[in-house]
């Protein structure tokens, strides 16, 4: 009776939710970069962000690093400015300036009052960044040591030492495989020549996002996005990525650490963005190990055994296919039990799929949640640099919840049997329980 | 690339204080509102003035297994229910417990609000506590522990120091508890706890978000009114003695890098109208590492190159005793007596030539701004709201808070950083890293004998 009139209400939420979409603005600069705006004059202030194709993927093996360090060394020197008028010309106005960077991406956003006065500021020093970073040789020799310095720590964590061993097994060659810092012998060699011949080809206007979301009008947004992308570098767009090799052997790493639990990780390749089977995969997911406290996986290991605080599964959605992964934590002396059982829940997802009961609960979740998905100015603006870096269409937030209702129980089945083999999965174990290391 | 760095919690105070609403039900929970109109989503929480300082020797981490149990059964509502009908309405829930308190809170579409608070104050006043779901609870914290503290270098630092720092007072204990505790509590600590603290007279509901006050109250009435108020047991107020000169402590575990924690006892935020000095401290943490190119930042990670990270941290919203925090991890080549060192000199210039204006300025501007970016989180909002009506503050008084620290000189800065960062009062603490094989790999660095 509850789960009925539940049910009814959810799917009023779809109807107000559609209301509330952000109405989405989309052009091309003169510059060529895609321009992504929704005006929105609630609060009086501006978020912007540029995203460019220069993540860690495209580094090499030799160079791994150099990607990382071009997007941390925009800011500390640029067009006449030192790390130190940066960083205090934001602070000055109360503004806040951020960096994203992962396997795909190379991020830079900014959140400033709308003022003119700030915002004009604001806008300055970021395009300064932007377009005309400095990379000073002693700064590059100080924060390659810091990176040398941390990549060294996370190399006695067993989570990182987990994460190193597990994007390797899943990638093999692939680039993916790569630290998104890099390696420390290949961040030694890392040059100024390095950082400035990689952000001349993958720093191009042609292949930049511009998300602007806030208190102002569409000619300021248009200014915007001119003055963000005008003097970025132009030229032949960079190879692509190779493919991944989405079918990998089955493989297990026991790796020794004095840790008092183990950590595991298991997976594979998973979808890229684009994959038409994404909307099955990811309510299969949320239903599998993504549902917070009502998945599967979390059932089995923590609720009915107490064997994990954190047990979870998802598919990193990136350019190429990227990972499937499942992690917990638990104490060594029942690793091998706990490994076990996530196995077992894995397979049995896999060979059956959800029951129709689990389907409904999950669209329950996803479409009466979907309101929480827009319900700020950052969610937004994250929504709009994703949209237009993975080409998703401008009804993407629009289509969400109808595309989430349409996934069947067949569907999920079908797209986990296409993208996954439990047979064929990468394992790692760090702090394997004792006298099994290899 | 900040590599640990604590909450810097500037005062990010409430702007717009004409939509927010306040009651007390006839049972004394306080209610209150924040209306907030620009997305159909509200989010509940509700926050109990207990938390791990209210617990005794040998039930440490009570507080937070009860939290814990919170999710695992009522009377009417099966373990594991509660989080099933939250999520089949679209919601994201969770909760979190500190030394001060305990709070629990669900997001939700607007239209779920009643649902919401049906749920939750069943399990103010039904709670099942039933001995096998217990039995699983305790072992999910000790993994949890495990995770967070066991197996965390840096968090055990944290662990060893605030015990080394308080003699008396409960901050001596970790939230989470001792592991000795935690395989030592009974289903009977639970219930003793639950029984003690979990009543409206003891609570505050916050609601922010597409709602209007008045159906609220209304709601709150209809759910939350029928609990009874019950007696609170008297709250004992730990005055921790006086430290009477520096501490030292040394912590080994698997690690890299060394690291050092200067921790001074400083005031916190008391009487929001007749203080100043938190407020000055605020600022003192703003100049020395409000920005990538403040103070400690500038001169120990980008100058001197004596620090691959630096971080400071202060909060003056506390029931119990506050701490001034320097921290730093030295470069590749230097040590924790190079980087106590450095800290030293820094805290040297600043009592003796003070701060600039400018630098006063920025970290004005600095909470200014926040005070209008933090209207895009309606979470943040409410989460402010039970913070201050938890620690007695009230959350009134944020707007003049704001106005205390736009007040703050450059005079005050130097003056509380004088009184207050002090040998006498200080506790150094350093991780002194240990191989991951279990043998040296190379001589301590300097770590077990920094004077």
């Amino acid at each position: 009776m509850r789960v009925k009139s539940l049910f009814v209400a959810a799917l009023c939420c779809v109807a107000s939710a559609a209301l509330a979409t952000p109405a989405i603005q989309q052009w091309q600069s003169t510059s060529g970069a895609k321009v992504l705006f929704v005006e929105n004059h609630d609060i009086p202030m501006l978020d912007v962000a540029v995203s460019v194709p220069a993540g860690s993927s495209f580094d090499t093996a030799e160079k791994s690093g150099v990607a990382g360090l071009t997007h941390h060394l925009l800011d500390l020197g640029a067009d006449g400015l030192s790390e130190d008028d940066v960083a205090r010309g934001m602070a000055d106005i109360g503004a806040q300036f951020g960096g994203s960077f992962d396997q795909d991406r190379a991020g830079v956003s900014l959140r400033t009052l709308s003022s003119a006065a700030e915002r004009d500021k604001a806008l300055d020093i970021m395009s300064r960044v932007l377009q005309r970073p400095l990379f000073p040789e002693e700064i590059l020799v100080r924060e390659k040591a810091r990176v040398i310095a941390a990549l060294k720590e996370a190399e006695t964590k067993p989570e990182s030492i987990a994460d190193k061993a597990f994007q390797q097994a899943v990638f093999g060659d692939h680039p993916y495989a790569l630290q998104v810092s890099g390696e420390i012998a290949s961040v030694e060699k890392v040059a100024v020549a390095d950082l400035r011949a990689f952000y001349e080809m993958h720093y191009q206007a042609g292949g930049a996002v511009v998300a602007i979301m806030g208190d102002v009008s569409r000619e300021q947004a248009e200014a915007i996005a001119e003055q963000l992308t005008v003097g970025l570098p132009s030229g032949a767009a960079p190879a692509a990525l190779p493919a991944v090799a989405t079918k990998i052997p089955a493989s297990e790493q026991r790796i020794v650490h004095p840790a008092s639990q183990s950590h595991i990780l298991l997976g594979a390749p998973g979808m890229a963005r684009s994959d038409p089977d994404y909307f099955p995969l990811y309510v299969g997911n949320y239903i599998l190990g993504g549902g917070g406290f009502v998945s599967r996986l979390m059932n089995e290991v923590r609720e009915k055994r107490g064997m994990a605080y954190s047990v979870y599964s998802y598919f990193m959605p990136l350019k190429q296919p990227g990972a499937f992964q499942i992690g917990l934590q638990t104490k060594k002396e029942q690793a091998d039990v706990a490994l076990e059982l996530v196995r077992t829940t894995l397979a049995e997802f896999i060979a059956k799929g959800p029951t129709e009961k689990e389907l409904i609960a999950a669209k329950q979740n996803i479409v009466g949640g979907f309101p929480l998905r827009i319900d700020s100015n950052r969610k937004i603006l994250d929504y709009l640099s994703v949209i237009g870096f993975y080409d998703l269409p401008l009804t993407y937030l629009d289509d969400f919840p109808g595309k989430i209702e349409q996934v069947s129980v067949v569907q999920i089945r079908e797209a986990f049997a296409r993208h996954l083999n439990p047979q064929a999965m990468a394992t790692v174990i760090v702090g394997a329980p004792e006298g099994e290391s290899k | 690339m900040r590599i640990y760095l604590f909450c810097f919690a500037l005062l990010l105070g409430g702007a717009a204080q004409a939509e927010v609403f306040e009651r007390t039900l006839p049972n004394g929970l306080k209610v209150v509102v924040k209306e907030d109109h620009r997305a159909p989503v509200i989010v509940q929480q509700i926050w109990y003035k207990a938390g791990s300082m209210d617990e005794r020797t040998g039930v440490t981490g009570i507080a937070h297994v009860l939290e814990h149990l919170m999710f695992k059964g009522t009377a009417t509502v099966p373990a594991g229910e509660f989080s099933r009908r939250i999520a089949a309405a679209g919601g994201r829930e969770n909760a979190f417990t500190s030394y001060d308190y305990t709070a629990y809170f669900q997001q939700l579409h607007k239209s779920k609000l009643a649902l919401a608070m049906q749920l939750e104050s069943d399990r103010m006043r039904n709670l099942s506590l039933a001995p096998a779901e217990f039995a699983k609870e305790v072992k999910v914290v000790m993994e949890e522990r495990r995770w967070r503290t066991d197996d965390e270098a840096h968090a055990l630092l944290q662990e060893k120091m605030m015990a080394a720092i308080y003699q008396q007072h409960p901050y001596q204990h970790p939230v989470i508890g001792w592991m000795d505790d935690l395989q030592a509590l009974t289903v009977g600590d639970a219930k003793a706890w639950y029984d003690r603290w979990y009543a409206p007279n003891n609570a505050t509901l916050v609601i922010a978000g597409d709602v209007k006050a008045a159906e609220v109250f209304a709601l709150a009435q209809k759910y939350y009114g029928a609990i009874p108020k019950r007696v609170m047991p008297p709250r004992r107020n730990f005055d921790e003695p006086k430290q009477l000169g520096i501490k030292r402590l040394v912590v080994k575990a698997p690690a890299e890098l060394p690291h050092l924690v200067m921790s001074f006892r400083a005031p916190v935020l008391r009487d929001p109208a007749q203080d100043w000095q938190p407020y000055a401290i605020e600022v003192l943490a703003g100049v020395l590492d409000g920005n990538e190119s403040a103070r400690l930042n500038k001169h120990l990670v980008r100058e001197q190159q004596v620090a691959s990270g630096v971080g400071v941290g202060y909060d003056s919203f506390s029931r119990g005793p506050g701490l001034f925090v320097l921290e730093a991890t030295p470069s590749e080549g230097k040590t924790v007596i190079d980087v106590e060192i450095a800290l030293r000199k820094e805290i040297e210039q600043l009592v003796k030539e003070g701060v600039s204006e400018e630098e006063l300025r920025r970290v004005k501007a600095q909470v200014m701004a926040g005070e209008v970016y933090k209207r895009d989180s309606l979470f943040y909002q409410a989460m402010q709201i039970g913070q201050l009506e938890s620690l007695g503050l009230g959350h009134r008084a944020v707007p003049l808070m704001l106005e205390k620290l736009q007040a703050v000189t450059a005079e005050q800065v130097r003056q509380v950083a004088e009184a207050f960062l002090q040998d006498d009062s200080l506790t150094v603490a350093v991780l002194d890293p240990q191989p991951l094989s279990g043998k040296p790999k190379r001589p301590s660095q300097g770590a077990s004998h920094a004077r």
